[in-house]
């Protein structure tokens, strides 16, 4: 079996993050601004070290995080909005490989023809989610980018609302209001069934961010809590940055990811033992010379390898936001640092993967570049299947083969057995025509034929519908909460 | 002149307890608080600020100089009052509601003391009740807002709308900054101006006073 993989910290370092991430929630506390999170951790008997208007500080024991880390699920599986009996995702224990899914919450689209960044409507989101509904490295959706034709207090459940209607693959998503959360648990409902079927097969993840430096806000929190209770799979991102939001040494921001990550635990786990998290975050390491969060950045990566690692350790569901990159357009610097993200991340163990199509410090997303990224996914998809020993012997053909008689093993049995399947095969994206052919097609770069595929795509790919009557549920849902903050028509 | 060169060096330097030490001693030699401040500090912070912009220094050395000056300004402030000169502008500033990343705004604020801005800052989470009220009872020359993440950057055109609705929009330039933020989008929203970082948005809130 595979042996590909990365480990950056050994035994020890990793045992000391984890036992300097005690110390910290049990000397310098986190700030819980929800009520509810505040009334499960005194519940627990944890000590309020100060209270203010904003919130209360609360001093986590070791032994509660301990207990914790016990009833939370060693893996959390995805099913596909049809409910078939197979997951789309396994991540945890039972992971057999590392999945993708499009980098999320985009404020701004890349357009191709007008090569201008603008901002997203509905027909942009639509047609990313198609576009990712058809490529077959990428594993599940999420609501990529916040369309800016509707009211933003519905911007959120109005996202989810587009991709499920768009796609049959599961979805990790997230909210921006207090009230988004029910209006979008009824539409994963609406699908579903009911809020058992649900449970038993989860369609959607949703992204939980503490604010750093430890802190949990309102919004967030009640999302968390929301998820336990309902057991629907919520993913901490923890995103500290590197001297100016966390400390500025890579072990240091590692610790007070462990720390933030560990307080969301405890919170999950009290709300409702064995409420399904998974281990993620998105940290970065910052630009003391730009002042800006690169997700590029090698040391960002490290630090994502390290916190996957720790969440292995530990035994749970792993995610990271890698594989994106903090160029403005689909160029070089975006394959460059997109490739080594998804590679590093694959190697790392992370299960699920939220980078393809990201650009600008995860504030824009390009039709393109989740084109050109959906190779990288597939390669480092590869990467980690490894070297097998596909036969025995391993090179048959040198030992039994007539190699004498002909000169190559294009047709020997093996190769007919192996070619296809020991092989990634990349789309059209990747160019491996010899020059003149390269020439007579156009002599196009990666970026053309990407916008090429993109538009095929585009013209071909039919989503499978929904069944009607889901499909009028989740069309009455939306227009419910349309029409409450006074939107009469969809767009 | 030496101790202005060494006010500026110290200043440039980061040398916080050296810049007011100086400044003091400036003063007591009978220096003007003007001319200790336009002959020496502004220079200090303007070179730094081109420094930064060459990539020659980094955030935290801007910032560590920025409070160099801030600290020397507030030997001179009381003075300068007495004498009626005027600040380079006020300029109230905040991140918007459910935003609690300050950072990027914390920066700018101590970018702006540091260019002789008189700065309110009205700190993370701002709603839009609290630039309005803060216009009314502090009469900036600028509101300034932040935001780090694109969700809670929507929030920001409420602020120009609750000015509005105040009668107070005229009274104010608006400028806004953050990751997530671009010029289309403050001209979109009819903001004044944008800086997509520290050191340019002193330059902007220069231009706008």
């Amino acid at each position: 079996m595979s042996k590909s993989k990365l480990e950056l910290l050994d035994h020890n370092f990793v045992e000391r993050i984890i036992d300097e991430a005690f110390v910290i929630l049990e000397k310098t506390g986190v700030l819980v601004e929800n009520e509810e999170g505040a009334r499960l951790l005194r519940g627990a008997g944890m000590r309020a070290l100060r209270a203010d208007t904003k919130g209360t500080v609360f001093s986590i024991t070791r032994d509660l995080v301990e207990q914790s880390l016990n009833t939370t699920p060693s893996s959390v599986k995805l099913y596909d909005r049809q409910g078939s009996d197979k997951p789309v995702l396994t991540m945890g224990k039972e992971r057999d490989k590392v999945y993708f899914d499009p980098a999320s919450t985009a404020l701004y689209v890349f357009d191709y023809a007008t090569k201008e960044v603008r901002e997203p409507k509905t027909d942009d989101l639509v047609n990313f989610v198609k576009l990712a509904d058809a490529l077959s490295n990428i594993d599940a959706q999420s609501t990529a980018m916040i369309p800016n034709d509707v009211p933003k207090d519905i911007v959120d459940r109005y996202r989810l609302f587009l991709v499920l209607r768009n796609s049959s693959k599961p979805v990790v998503t997230g909210t921006f209001t207090l009230d988004g959360f029910d209006a979008m648990n009824d539409m994963l409902v609406a699908v579903r069934g009911s809020e058992e079927a649900l449970k038993e097969k989860p369609l959607a993840i949703f992204d939980v961010c503490p604010s750093p430096p430890l802190k949990w806000s309102n919004l967030t929190c009640h999302d968390l809590i929301e998820c336990a209770k309902l057991g629907i799979p919520a993913e901490f991102i923890s995103m500290p940055m590197t001297g100016a939001s966390a400390p500025v040494t890579l072990a240091g921001a590692i610790v007070q990811h462990t720390a933030e990550t560990f307080s969301g635990i405890v919170i999950g786990q009290l709300a409702k033992p064995g409420a399904p998290l998974i281990y993620g975050g998105s940290p970065t390491a910052f630009d003391m010379r730009k002042g800006t969060p690169p997700m590029g950045a090698i040391e960002t990566m490290m630090i994502d390898c390290a916190y996957i690692q720790i969440g292995k350790h530990l035994g749970l569901p792993t995610q990271a936001y890698m594989g994106l990159s903090d160029a403005k357009l689909p160029d070089s610097q975006a394959g460059l640092e997109s490739g080594i993200g998804a590679v590093l991340a694959a190697l790392g163990g992370a299960d699920l993967v939220a980078g393809p199509g990201m650009l600008t410090f995860e504030s824009c997303q390009s039709l393109e570049k989740l084109v050109i990224d959906n190779e990288i996914c597939g390669m480092a998809k590869r990467l980690i299947e490894g070297i097998n020993p596909r036969t025995d012997p391993l090179a048959e053909d040198l030992l039994h083969g007539d190699i004498y008689q002909g000169d190559h093993f294009l047709t020997s049995p093996t190769t007919m057995k192996w070619f296809k399947e020991e092989f990634f095969q990349p789309g059209s994206v990747i160019d491996r025509d010899n020059k003149d052919v390269w020439l007579e097609k156009g002599a196009t770069t990666a970026e053309e034929r990407a916008h090429q595929e993109v538009e095929k795509i585009l013209a071909s790919h039919k989503p499978l519908p929904l069944p009607e009557k889901i499909d009028r549920e989740l069309v009455r849902i939306m227009k419910r909460e349309a029409n409450r903050c006074g939107m009469e028509q969809l767009p | 002149m030496a101790l202005y060169e060494d006010l500026k060096v110290a200043v440039i330097d980061m040398e916080v307890e050296r810049a007011v030490e100086l400044t003091k001693k400036a003063l007591d030699e009978g220096k003007k608080a003007e001319d200790i401040m336009n002959s020496s500090l502004v220079l200090a912070m303007d070179i730094v600020g081109e420094q930064y912009d060459k990539g020659e220094k980094y955030v935290p050395e801007m910032l560590l100089s920025a409070k160099a000056m801030k600290a020397a300004m507030e030997v001179l402030h009381p003075l300068l009052v007495e004498s009626g000169v005027e600040m380079r502008g006020k300029i109230a500033i905040g991140t918007v509601e459910g935003d609690l990343h300050d950072i990027g705004q914390n920066l700018v604020s101590m970018m702006l003391e540091g260019a002789g801005f008189d700065v309110i800052n009205l700190g993370a989470e701002t709603p839009a009740d609290t630039f309005v009220q803060s216009v009314k009872e502090n009469k900036p020359d600028i509101v300034g807002m932040s935001a780090l993440l694109t969700t809670t950057m929507l929030h920001m055109p409420e602020v120009i709308d609750a000015l509005k609705q105040a009668g107070l929009r005229d009274q104010v330039k608006v400028m806004i900054g953050g990751a997530p933020v671009t010029q289309e989008y403050a001209d979109k929203i009819g903001a004044d101006g944008y800086a997509p970082d520290a050191a340019s948005a002193v330059k902007l809130a220069k231009s706008l006073c």
